[in-house]
């Protein structure tokens, strides 16, 4: 057999119908995700055509986006931001029940961010075909799934048929060579690679990240990773599973269990980029040559390291970035006042984003006139943080500790900035009004954050030694 | 869908590189269950000021893009979210087309299946496009090319399937269910190999 990507070694494996010139191929899925904001209109659509599901047992759905992440009011109800966003919620509670979908809602111990939960359950599994009505579904790719965003007639396509109509896109293998130094993390590898790539620079491409510096990432890090895919224009990121992917889902509620284990894992060990397997693109990244790394204007691939300068505008769009965000050509980005630090959301609200941020807190207090609010991805990351005692780590800080969701990433549950604060964020976007209209938004990793929380200014965490985490 | 052969219009113009789904509907809007009546949100954030009336920096504000239902926009439109929502946005604004030299992946396909001719020309036209604002076009989706007002044409090309379904108004969905015996051969097949 010849040489193959992971990418086709997926592909192929789901193929129901194959591609022509006339038409696309039918690919079969996996397992889809569903949330409360990109599925309403496609549940309608079905109910409509009376068309049924195809198989509900191969969709998981959780509540999210307009989710509040404060606790409930004493009356036991919730604190939605609007009635619209409550009535959302319940429209998703009632299409699961009507349609046998399993939710993971307010009663359940598992509700999180759709990206976060999926993986901690097991659902997402290697050489899986996993998508999903949110663009950043290409966090499952970490596992050496073939994962993207769909949008909702697609949604509908999938829940009536399990399959979709797609063109197979191209491939570009991003080769991560060495190793990240200390104090530099995955979130600001993916920046970097953003910003050399540009924010455009994977349209039409699934990516596959390679590399000695990438077989060293944890799997909290290759989700980080792959999570950001979709910002430089790329539908997916893959990343080969290996024994660091198959010590992380063993035991997990949903993955094969004893002999079915073994066997699973014997195929997956298959699944890996073939020497000699050729790809439409290549780029090669030192990672050591990475530092931390932030956002300086409104969109990911404006990203520089932070003790570099923010660039000059080369055009109108630039201009008008640079004048929204008020960072100014040839001043570095550290030193710049904060308003709002964010830790959250399926970039960086696992455990160990909730730990780096922990370490650099410890002992430490929120400067005056900042507001932090942490808030981890699902109810199992806040409860693994709790037994560590890490929400104290943070409430002594000054920080906010919330309950699970999506909060600031999308701004859609009533958590945002107020127009003009500069708010430094842990999530995936820094477009203009993401977090609250006008609101300008500074990506950077859980460490930088809490280095800007502590210093009222973006500051690199390497400049606050960090002390051991609560015990 | 309603099938869609030709559309004729004056161009308006959004110059600006990279507008994310985000700008075109911001995410507080996302919290409807349905499709219609989100013209009215369509670019909110740049289009009305503070004070809800209309901004007039804002270019779709002009008078002379008053009306106009081709997009000619800066390069990588409708990057970011996977919403659905942007397209239906700008349908329900009166937006029937976007040209640009290139177009994000995820809203290229949810604005062709809704039948938003989201159109990917060359670089120079689509500079040259974005330096006449104003202009009469004529999109033609069987023969793939826009009319200029000289006469000139610019070619384009569109996914063929994509093409049919625009021409022929299909119904993807149904086009899908009629392979419902392949996917229960392939079922079966995943099956047997489990
Ligand atoms: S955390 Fe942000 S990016 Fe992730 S699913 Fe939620 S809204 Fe989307």
């Amino acid at each position: 057999m010849t040489s193959r990507t992971l990418f086709e070694k997926v592909w192929d494996a789901h193929v129901v119908a194959a591609e022509t010139g006339d038409t696309p191929a039918v690919i079969y899925v996996d397992l889809h995700l569903v949330h409360e904001v990109t599925s309403p209109q496609a549940f309608s659509e079905l109910r409509e055509r009376g068309l049924k599901l195809r198989r509900p047992d191969r969709m998981l759905a959780t509540l999210d986006h307009s989710t509040p992440t404060l606790p409930t009011n004493a009356d036991g109800s919730r604190p939605y931001a609007n009635a619209e966003a409550q009535a959302q919620v319940t429209q998703l509670e009632t299409n699961c029940r009507e349609f046998g979908v399993e939710l993971h809602g307010w009663d359940s111990e598992d509700r999180g961010i759709v990206h976060v939960i999926g993986p901690e359950l097991g659902a997402t599994q290697p050489g899986m075909t996993i998508v999903c009505g949110d663009s950043h579904t290409s966090t499952h790719g970490a596992f050496g799934a073939l994962a993207f965003g769909i949008g909702t007639t697609e949604v509908g396509h999938v829940m009536a048929t399990q399959c979709l109509l797609q063109r197979k896109p191209k491939t570009m293998a991003i080769h991560v060579d060495g190793q990240l130094p200390p104090g530099v993390g995955a979130k600001d590898l993916i920046l970097h690679i953003i910003g050399t790539i540009g924010v455009d620079g994977g349209t039409g491409y699934v990516l596959e990240y390679r590399g000695a510096a990438i077989e060293a990432l944890s799997m909290d890090e290759r989700m980080t990773v792959c999570n950001m895919s979709i910002e430089a224009g790329a539908r997916a990121g893959m990343i080969a599973p290996d024994e660091t992917t198959f010590a992380w889902l063993k035991g997990r509620p949903r993955v094969p269990q004893g002999a079915a284990w073994d066997a699973a894992v014997a195929k997956w060990r298959a699944l890996c980029g073939d020497d000699g397997a050729r790809y439409d693109r290549e780029v090669r990244i030192d990672a050591g040559a990475v530092k931390p790394t932030v956002t300086y204007g409104t969109h990911p691939g404006m990203a520089i390291a932070m003790d570099a300068p923010v660039p000059a505008a080369t055009n109108a769009q630039e201009r008008r970035a640079l004048d929204y965000m008020q960072s100014k050509p040839g001043q570095p980005m550290q030193g710049m006042p904060v308003d709002v630090v964010f830790v959250g959301s399926c970039t960086n609200s696992r455990l160990s984003d909730l730990r780096e941020a922990a370490r650099v807190l410890h002992g430490r207090h929120v400067a005056d006139g900042v507001r932090m609010l942490v808030v981890p991805g699902s109810e199992a990351v806040r409860r693994d943080a709790e037994r560590e005692g890490l929400h104290h780590v943070f409430t002594a800080a000054g920080a906010e500790w919330r309950v699970p969701g999506c909060s600031m990433c999308i701004a859609m549950n009533g958590d945002l900035a107020q127009p003009g604060q500069l708010v430094v964020s842990t999530s995936n976007r820094n477009f203009e009004g993401r977090q609250g209209k006008g609101a300008r938004t500074v990506l950077a990793s859980p460490a930088t954050a809490a280095a800007s929380a502590i210093a009222g200014h973006i500051a690199d965490p390497r400049e606050y030694a960090t002390q051991e985490q609560a015990a | 869908m309603k099938p869609v052969t030709r559309l004729h219009s004056r161009t308006a113009v959004l110059a600006d590189e990279n507008i994310d789904t985000d700008r075109i509907i911001p995410a507080r809007f996302l919290t409807t269950t349905t499709r219609d009546g989100l013209g009215k949100l369509c670019f909110h954030d740049w289009r009305y000021q503070a004070d809800g009336s209309d901004n007039p920096a804002f270019p779709l504000n002009r008078p002379e893009a008053r009306g106009c239902s081709i997009l000619v926009a800066g390069r990588n439109f409708g990057c970011g979210s996977s919403r659905e929502h942007a397209p239906w946005a700008l349908l329900d604004y009166g937006i029937r087309a976007v040209l640009c030299s290139e177009i994000a992946d995820i809203f290229r396909g949810n604005a062709l299946k809704n039948g938003l001719l989201a159109i990917v020309i060359d670089e120079l036209e689509h500079r040259w496009l974005l330096k006449h604002p104003g202009i009469e076009l004529a999109i033609d989706v069987r023969e793939q090319y826009i009319a200029l007002p000289d006469g000139g044409r610019i070619p384009f090309r569109l996914e063929p399937f994509a093409r049919h379904c625009l021409l022929n108004g299909v119904d993807q969905l149904g086009y899908l269910l009629q392979h419902a015996d392949a996917f229960s051969e392939y079922e079966q097949r995943m099956e047997a190999a489990a």
